[in-house]
């Protein structure tokens, strides 16, 4: 009995600094975030690693803040590329009900019928997001998604290792630098770059761009350390590498751990993406997904998450709420003149294409010499020498015999 | 009787066998064999011949990885099994203690040894040396990771087979004139050489086949088999059909390799 009251003193102060800390976030008072709770609801949501304010001591829990207040259970999963959920969804294994895909491969899902058209009765926050993330090119009616993030992808570099100044993505070719150069390891960033610094645009079709834009990837790589994704983190910020390209959000996270960094945003234009909530076909609570969504464009929430993860937000109010210091950053919030004439957000190119630069991409990976012969070589050395052994077993076989 | 009740106690193993390794292998030659409309193709294994420079260089550091891991294995573990019992469980012990770590972790822990601001070049730098720039994001780099995870694969059966040999055959072929090397070459290598075989192919198949060691610390532009057919399910390139056929051809040669080293390894017993 003395223990059980004991527990339960214990249970009882663990949970004042929660209620506390809960008492901070505010949501809007007139949408009613109770109508499951207690319904024993499971909401399956999946997220880029590192992506939203959880797990964090310094930033509020957002999906325990969302089922203290409605009720429902947030099972939160995270993936690290748009592929990797592409396959999840496709092979039928996930059950998810919230999804946040980049810009081109929402369009590759809309058109592939892998999501929901949204009921914005129950997100009256939408109307919380910039104008000018409405209608976007992968969602042109805006039926099926509601920006969460944004960014673009700058040059990131160590002052100490780089002594010029930087404004143009030539830098990433410059022989000076070899061996401390890194580069985007998929290939739909790593083009991006290299059709830009020749003044192509990223979504181009055509062939022979797309194989110019080959040709300096592979004359870069005899340069470049390595191609990195996450992994830039630590080469950055230990100082391993001195110049890379990587999102402008994360780019901030970096000069956060390394004052030596410093940023550029290129002269010839950047990619712009745009990352949105979704909800796929397969999804099992609609409503309660949407709520979730709405939640999250909750002017609190969006605060704590774009300030947790260094992107920019598309929400008004969320950005209101920012210090000055952060607003007035050209890297999180570059001026509208170069964000309508010099950056460009991918769009799901056609089958062929993706199949091209797919071809592309292993070419430059890939050691150049074609050693086709070479195998055969080996797999007839390798039968010639099985059937050689086992004549020479069976004569001996026969000498024993003797 | 007698085999009614063996076959009993084995039919849980089979069971499994069957439900997660026979048919995980009939859909990967489904897949294989077939277009994303489900129609019979042979065009994904005509595709892997684009891998084949890959699929080389992922059996040429796989090789070179099982060399040295026989080379530095064969030794140690002739030593452990010459020692008194109870060192040996110590040593043993000693030897799988980094196994209790996480396999990725303990990958990650190089990256940041041998990165060119990495502890080693700091400690280097201490005595004046270096800094040395190309430790990392190479092929020396992937082998290394390869030798360091999978030594104790080499070690254990090997040490397990060697326990067996009795001192007495050994100091029989010294009394009859053998001198050291010839103990080892003679006596020693025929008697384990079971054991070099399992060691052999515990450490070649998940060598030819790892993903994780090459990307971390190939640095992304040393891509092995194994990455190529990762990134066909869950990266940048998703096609499970070509996955499939290219997860086959990396099956065929892997029993391929195993079947000729087989062979040598009975030649070795015939021949004694």
């Amino acid at each position: 009995m003395k223990f059980k009251a004991f527990a339960a003193c214990l249970a009882a102060a663990c949970m004042i600094p929660a209620l506390t800390a809960n008492a901070f976030v505010e949501v809007s008072k007139d949408y009613d975030y109770k109508r499951f709770d207690g319904k024993g609801l499971t909401l399956n949501v999946a997220n880029w690693g590192e992506y939203m304010s959880v797990n964090s001591d310094e930033s509020l829990d957002v999906n325990n803040e969302f089922e203290t207040l409605t009720g429902i259970k947030v099972n939160y999963k995270t993936y690290s590329t748009n592929e990797e959920l592409y396959a999840k969804l496709m092979s039928g294994g996930a059950d998810y009900d919230v999804i946040i895909p980049s810009d081109y491969m929402i369009s590759r899902m809309i058109k592939e019928n892998m999501l929901q058209k949204l009921d914005f009765e129950n997100i009256p926050n939408f109307s919380l997001i910039d104008k000018k993330f409405l209608n976007p090119s992968y969602d042109p009616t805006n039926e099926y998604s509601v920006p969460y993030m944004w960014g673009i992808v700058c040059i990131i570099y160590n002052t100490k290792m780089v002594a010029d100044k930087i404004d143009s993505w030539n830098a990433l070719w410059d022989e000076k630098y070899k061996g401390n150069i890194l580069m985007f390891n998929n290939p739909r960033d790593a083009f991006g770059i290299a059709l830009i610094k020749n003044g192509f645009s990223l979504n181009t079709e055509d062939k022979s761009e797309l194989q110019k834009a080959a040709e300096d990837l592979k004359e870069q790589k005899k340069i470049v350390q390595s191609y990195v994704m996450d992994e830039i983190f630590d080469k950055m910020e230990g100082g391993s590498a001195a110049i890379a390209p990587y999102y402008a959000g994360d780019a901030v996270t970096m000069m956060e751990e390394n004052p030596d960094l410093s940023y550029c945003i290129p002269k010839e234009g950047t990619n712009k993406f745009v990352d949105a909530v979704c909800i796929p076909t397969a999804a099992q609570h609609k409503e309660a997904a949407e709520m979730y969504i709405n939640f999250l464009n909750e002017p609190e929430i969006a605060y704590a998450n774009c300030t947790y993860i260094g992107y920019s937000t598309p929400n008004t109010a969320a950005y209101e709420l920012l210090d000055d210091e952060i607003k007035n950053n050209p890297l999180q919030y570059p001026d509208d003149e170069y964000l309508q004439n010099k950056t460009e957000a991918f769009k799901d190119l056609s089958d062929g294409t993706n199949e091209y630069t797919k071809q592309l991409w292993n070419e430059v990976k890939a050691s150049s010499s074609n050693s086709w012969v070479l195998m055969l070589i080996f797999l007839i050395l390798a039968v010639v020498l099985s059937i050689y052994i086992n004549i020479r077993r069976a004569k001996k076989k026969k000498q024993d015999a003797f | 009787m007698e085999s009614t009740k063996t076959k009993l106690i084995a039919s849980p193993y089979i069971i499994w066998m069957a439900i997660f390794i026979v048919v995980p292998l009939c859909l990967v030659i489904g897949f294989a064999f077939t277009t994303k409309d489900g129609k019979f193709t042979i065009e994904n294994i005509a595709i892997t011949a684009e891998y084949v420079p890959v699929l080389l260089r992922s059996m040429w550091l796989a090789v070179i990885s099982t060399a040295i891991c026989l080379i530095i294995g064969f030794p140690v573990s002739f030593i452990i099994s010459r020692l008194m019992p109870n060192r040996q469980g110590m040593l043993l012990t000693l030897l799988l203690l980094p196994m209790w770590i996480n396999f990725l972790l303990r990958t990650y822990a190089w990256m940041t040894l041998l990165e060119s601001n990495g502890l080693i070049n700091k400690f280097l730098g201490l005595f004046g040396i270096g800094p040395f720039d190309n430790m990392l994001n190479n092929q020396g780099a992937i082998v290394l990771g390869m030798v360091y995870n999978y030594l104790p694969f080499m070690i254990l059966p090997l040490y397990s087979v060697m326990t067996k040999i009795d001192e007495s055959i050994i100091e029989a072929a010294q009394d009859l004139g053998a001198n050291y090397i010839k103990v080892i070459f003679k006596v020693v290598i025929p008697l384990s050489i079971q054991g070099i075989y399992t060691g052999v192919t515990m450490v070649f198949v998940p060598s030819i086949s790892t993903f994780i060691i090459s990307r971390m610390l190939g640095g992304g532009s040393n891509d092995l088999i194994g990455d190529i057919i990762e990134q066909q399910f869950l990266g940048n390139s998703y096609n499970p059909h070509l996955g499939s056929a290219l997860a086959l051809v990396l099956m065929v040669i892997v029993l391929l390799v195993m079947s000729l080293f087989n062979q040598f390894g009975n030649e070795e017993n015939i021949a004694i």
